[in-house]
């Protein structure tokens, strides 16, 4: 199979240099504000708090905040990344270009995954400074993150091409993403919910990503670790083909 | 000469129920410069957009070099550059990285050395670390050209090329689509300057309500459809036209001293000779004559709407 190589790496470069224009917005604010956490929950109020399923406060909250920062960045890069082409008129050059559908999403998820994977990496270590923090199995840590940043990033991509303002950018991951993170375990366990709570927690996506990269750290998880694998591949399935039918049938992007 | 752009049967009707375009055929050959002539909203630019990939066809196929645009997408897309009609930049990236981006996109190893000589060419190059946000409109317009022959393409397409540019800037147009000709590159413009076709174009096509109502080269076109008027400056008024003159081409002026003839350039059994001389005959002294040949601008305003009052009637 052909790949227009140069043209991927054309609108990963892109996207990159735009990530080096917005330095403060992409990657120092988020790193400051999750720091905050740290600083709040981690040392001071947690010192006073007791311990979550063996785990200090401070560090128990860690893989959640990563993972905060990783899903509402993902989609604010990816979404802002193609909904700006199409806002400015410059999605014509895309679309004329000998370049594939795949080839078009390779360069911009790739971009806002590798951004996220950045952001998501500085926060771990900013989290030393102020955490106790181990890591059980780096490798799996790591796979969550890249995997993770992946999805998240290609539903990123498909609310770009849904939006057709600014505003709906903003919509999904204030409105959805990060109600469904903070009650998605990641400043507590689902354990410590009443049974009932816990069957409805059970249907919220977020949880199995926090319980999978949670367990990666301390081997604790609030479901299966296969059962958290086997949804987070899902939710990377789901996307995958929404994109593909976004191109098969080229919504919002041909007339 | 080998076709670049074969056009066959397409149709394109949007989703709202418009049709854009009714079964366009069209051949342009190799290093041709064509322009498509039509006013808003005939069809041009979904033409070009179809062409380009930015708008799917309802049916029909288009050949780029014998590659097809869905078939083949990357091959078609490869000979092709594009020039779109509206000023669209990316405004925080500098001259040389956008141009940069534009031969990246297109499936092209870097090449610094032809993007300075694009820049240069197009009088870019002092500009080439600006922001494109702090370019004039003219300067924008020059660095979509610059962007659109990047990936060095056989064929281009200017949709309205000088729309909004100054007077100098589309002399600069039309000198850098003649260079283009002269290295072989084909090119395709939409424009409603007729004097624009007129200055560059070899074939002109005419478009109307989605339809081609003609193509013809640019010479043959005006010798075709164009008229000639032969005006008489006379010496002291006529009263009225000698009945030996009574012509249904020839008329007199409201103020009597103008004699007006107007004739089809093609017709041959016009003797302007033989009339001039029957009219000193009768007396008539006429003491100054000109004759005007139609623009291409009149023959597109007769042709679009006689073809208006055809299909009203």
């Amino acid at each position: 199979m052909k790949l227009n190589y140069y043209g991927v790496r054309a609108i990963y470069k892109f996207e990159m240099a735009r990530t080096r224009r917005t330095l403060m917005q992409s990657i120092i604010a988020p790193v400051i504000s999750t720091s905050l956490y740290f600083i709040v929950f981690g040392s001071a109020i947690g010192s006073r708090m007791t311990q979550m399923e063996g785990i200090s406060y401070g560090a128990f909250i860690v893989p959640g905040l990563i993972m905060l920062s990783l899903l509402t960045q993902s989609i604010s890069n990816a979404s802002f990344g193609i909904y700006f082409p199409k806002f400015s008129g410059t999605i014509y050059e895309i679309l004329s270009a000998p370049i594939s559908p795949l080839e078009i999403v390779m360069g911009y998820v790739g971009a806002a995954a590798s951004k996220s994977i950045i952001l998501g990496l500085i926060i771990l270590a900013t989290a030393t400074f102020f955490v106790p923090l181990q890591i059980d199995h780096p490798l799996w840590m790591l796979f969550y993150l890249v995997i993770t940043s992946i999805t998240f990033s290609m539903i990123g991509f498909i609310i770009g091409v849904w939006a057709d303002g600014f505003e709906k950018l903003q919509v999904v991951p204030l409105l959805i993403i990060t109600p469904l993170t903070f009650l998605g375990g990641s400043f507590y366990s689902i354990s410590v919910l009443p049974p009932f709570w816990q069957k409805v927690a059970l249907l919220n996506p977020v949880v199995y990503l926090i319980s999978g990269f949670r367990w990666s750290f301390y081997g604790i998880e609030d479901v299966s670790l296969w059962v958290s694998l086997g949804m987070t591949m899902s939710f990377l399935a789901i996307s995958i083909a929404v994109v593909i039918w976004i191109f098969r049938t080229g919504y919002r992007l041909k007339k | 000469m080998t076709n670049i752009l074969s056009i066959s049967h397409l149709h394109k009707t949007y989703q709202s129920g418009f049709e854009a375009l009714k079964d366009i055929n069209l051949e342009i050959s190799k290093g041709e410069i064509f322009a498509l002539l039509g006013q808003n909203g005939a069809g041009k630019t979904t033409l070009i957009s179809i062409i380009c990939g930015i708008v799917s066809p309802s049916s029909g196929r288009v050949l780029v070099d014998g590659k097809d645009i869905i078939g083949d997408y990357r091959e078609a897309r490869e000979l092709i550059g594009l020039v779109p009609q509206e000023l669209s930049t990316d405004s925080f990236e500098t001259v040389w990285n956008t141009v940069t981006f534009s031969r990246g996109l297109y499936g092209k190893p870097s090449k610094p050395a032809f993007i300075e000589k694009i820049l240069k060419d197009l009088s870019l190059w002092d500009k080439r670390h600006s922001k494109i946000m702090t370019l004039s409109g003219g300067m924008k317009r020059r660095v979509m050209i610059a962007k659109a022959l990047s990936h060095e393409p056989s064929i281009l397409f200017l949709d309205e090329p000088t729309a909004g540019v100054d007077v100098s800037l589309r002399k600069d147009m039309w000198n850098l689509v003649k260079i283009l000709k002269d290295n072989g590159t084909t090119v395709i413009l939409t424009t409603h300057y007729i004097e624009e076709a007129e200055e560059m174009a070899d074939r002109i096509g005419i478009i109307r309500s989605g339809e081609l109502i003609m193509v013809d080269n640019k010479l043959a076109l005006m010798n075709k459809l164009g008229k000639k008027e032969l005006t008489l400056q006379l010496q002291s008024p006529l009263q009225s036209l000698p009945k030996e003159l009574d012509l249904p081409s020839l008329s007199l002026s409201e103020d009597k001293y103008e004699l007006t003839y107007r004739f089809d350039s093609k017709d041959e059994d016009i003797d302007i000779a033989q009339l001039l001389q029957k009219i000193t005959s009768l007396g008539i002294i006429f003491k100054d004559l000109n004759t005007k040949q139609s623009s291409l601008e009149e023959i597109f305003v007769n042709l679009v709407n006689s073809k208006a009052d055809t299909h009203e009637a």
